[in-house]
């Protein structure tokens, strides 16, 4: 009895340290950074093509200019409502005093310069595939953008969600480096996929999610419920969409359908950043789209 | 057969539509003007879409004519259009959201916007396709911007 009153002590115990050191939040090596230097022009378009910019700037920021990321945007979820932080450059209330290494740790792992986990409302899972070049010029151009002194808003999300230690068990069973689609690809999908799946993270609307919150891999893109409130997300491979590239490119650059309708609701966002991107980007997601493998 | 009778006749076909729209529903009426008002942009978009998308040659005369098109249709007052009672939550296959109602000013400005963006591209369409091709894109955005904020996204 003693002994396994021993025994079961010691598995719990010996769970708990399994979980602390699983769960423990991992930033990046100030090494890491070593040799790279970020170009502000360059970043300005790994900016538009991540869509920093539709989280982070109030609703009811001025279009024209610079983006002010000021934060304050609330997005409702299963597990409670998010509330986007400030991420200008303002020194107290802003990550004007985060270094290069603690911003990318941020953006890539979702880590942050407390070492605790941010919740994947922040799509760093799919930002964890960029190039660290590419987060860097990133972090160069967040640097040169106008201050906000608007504070932080609390997240609503209550127990256990809001255990952030959690997640790191979240990132352990569904954050996964390698691309969705693999096999053989063209460089142009090559680039649209990278654009799709690292940086614009299309997947994180259009493909839907299992119970905890992480991707169903095998129905990349098929479609899911809004994760934001009402509505759904439509379907994008070709199980259900047969638009041209020429429609797809159009939808990207213009908003418009090929029945010249426009695109709605998150879309609309969307399409304001990519059409900021340079021609053969938006024609490099088209194709990445097209290769999609049918899913229902 | 008189005269009269004719006449008769013609005076039905003449007020049988409006008679007809009179027995309907206010709202829903609205609601269904509000759509034909959408397809003739769709459909002076058709051409525009297919230069802005290479499909079919860029000639700057034609697009001139669809750009100053839509630029009329939208200077049309919309504000019959929005009649009590025709939002989404009161009106099957509407997608107009309650919002429009407590925002007309802003309604209103967003179909300026359109007007502005269409008589645009109706300059520019004489300045060849790469000008066309950008303000194509604003109208694309002006458009967009109102449905928006005032469109219920698409159920499919
Ligand atoms: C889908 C919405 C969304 C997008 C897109 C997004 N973020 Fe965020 N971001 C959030 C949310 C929500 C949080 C808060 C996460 C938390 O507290 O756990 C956050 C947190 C952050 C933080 C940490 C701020 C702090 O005070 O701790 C940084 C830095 C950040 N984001 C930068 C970026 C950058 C750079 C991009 C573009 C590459 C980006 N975000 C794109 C929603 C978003
Ligand atoms: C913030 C959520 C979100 C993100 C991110 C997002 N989409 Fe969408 N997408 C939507 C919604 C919502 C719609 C439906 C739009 C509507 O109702 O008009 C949509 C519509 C579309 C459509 C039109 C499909 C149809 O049947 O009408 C295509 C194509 C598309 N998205 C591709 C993409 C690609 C490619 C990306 C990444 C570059 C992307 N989306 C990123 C939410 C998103
Ligand atoms: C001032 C706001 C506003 C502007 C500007 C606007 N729309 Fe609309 N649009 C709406 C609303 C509201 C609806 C939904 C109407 C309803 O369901 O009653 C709609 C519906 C539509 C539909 C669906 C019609 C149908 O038959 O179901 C299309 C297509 C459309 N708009 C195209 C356009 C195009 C193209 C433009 C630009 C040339 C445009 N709209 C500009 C507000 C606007």
């Amino acid at each position: 009895m003693r002994l396994l009153a021993v025994s079961t002590s010691a598995a719990v115990a010996a769970g708990v340290v399994l979980w602390w050191g699983l769960t423990r939040p991992a930033p990046l090596a100030a090494e890491a950074l070593a040799g790279l230097e970020g170009d502000p022009a360059r970043g300005e378009n790994v900016f538009n093509a991540a869509g920093c910019a539709s989280c982070h700037t109030a609703e009811d920021a001025e279009e024209d200019g610079p983006p002010v990321l000021a934060g304050g945007r609330r997005f409702p979820s299963p597990f409670g409502t998010f509330v986007a932080p400030n991420i200008s450059p303002h020194q107290v209330v802003g990550v004007g005093g985060w270094s290069d290494v603690e911003l990318v740790s941020a953006i890539m792992l979702g880590v942050s310069p407390e070492g605790s986990h941010y919740f994947p409302a922040f799509p760093y899972a799919s930002y964890g595939k960029a190039e660290m070049q590419d987060v860097v010029d990133l972090v160069s151009y967040l640097r040169t953008l106008p201050e906000s002194d608007r504070p932080s808003e609390a997240h609503e999300v209550g127990f256990p969600f809001n255990i952030r230690r959690n997640l790191g068990l979240w990132k352990i069973l569904f954050v996964q480096n390698d691309w969705v689609i693999g096999g053989e690809l063209s460089a142009e999908e090559e680039r649209g996929r990278y654009l799709a799946e690292a940086l614009a993270h299309c997947g994180e609307c259009h493909t839907p999610r299992n119970a905890l919150g992480g991707f169903e891999r095998d129905r990349w893109m098929a479609g899911a419920p809004f994760p934001a409130g009402d509505g759904r997300v439509p379907n994008i491979t070709p199980a259900e969409l047969s638009w041209s590239h020429g429609d797809l490119v159009e939808y990207f650059t213009s908003g418009f359908t090929p029945d010249f309708d426009t695109a709605g609701g998150a879309m609309a966002e969307v399409v304001r950043t990519l059409a900021k991107l340079p021609e053969a980007d938006r024609a490099a997601i088209a194709s990445y789209v097209k290769a999609l493998p049918p899913a229902e | 057969m008189t005269r009269a009778f004719y006449l008769f006749l013609a005076a039905a076909a003449l007020t049988g539509p409006a008679l007809a729209q009179d027995t309907e529903d206010p709202a829903t009426v609205a609601h269904e003007m509000r759509e034909r008002q959408m397809q003739l942009f769709a459909y002076n978009l058709g051409p525009l879409g297919g230069m802005a998308r290479g499909d079919i040659a860029f000639d700057g005369e034609t697009a001139a004519l669809h750009a100053g098109n839509i630029a009329s249709l939208a200077s049309v007052d919309f504000s019959p259009y929005w009649v009590e009672g025709s939002s989404n939550e009161e009106l099957e296959d509407s997608r107009a959201l309650p919002a429009i109602w407590e925002n007309l000013e802003d309604v209103e400005q967003k179909r300026l916007n359109l007007v502005e963006a269409a008589q645009a591209l109706e300059a520019a369409a004489g300045e060849g396709p790469e000008a066309f091709g950008a303000a194509f894109r604003n109208v694309g955005q002006a458009c967009g911007g109102c449905h928006e904020d005032y469109r219920e996204p698409d159920e499919d």
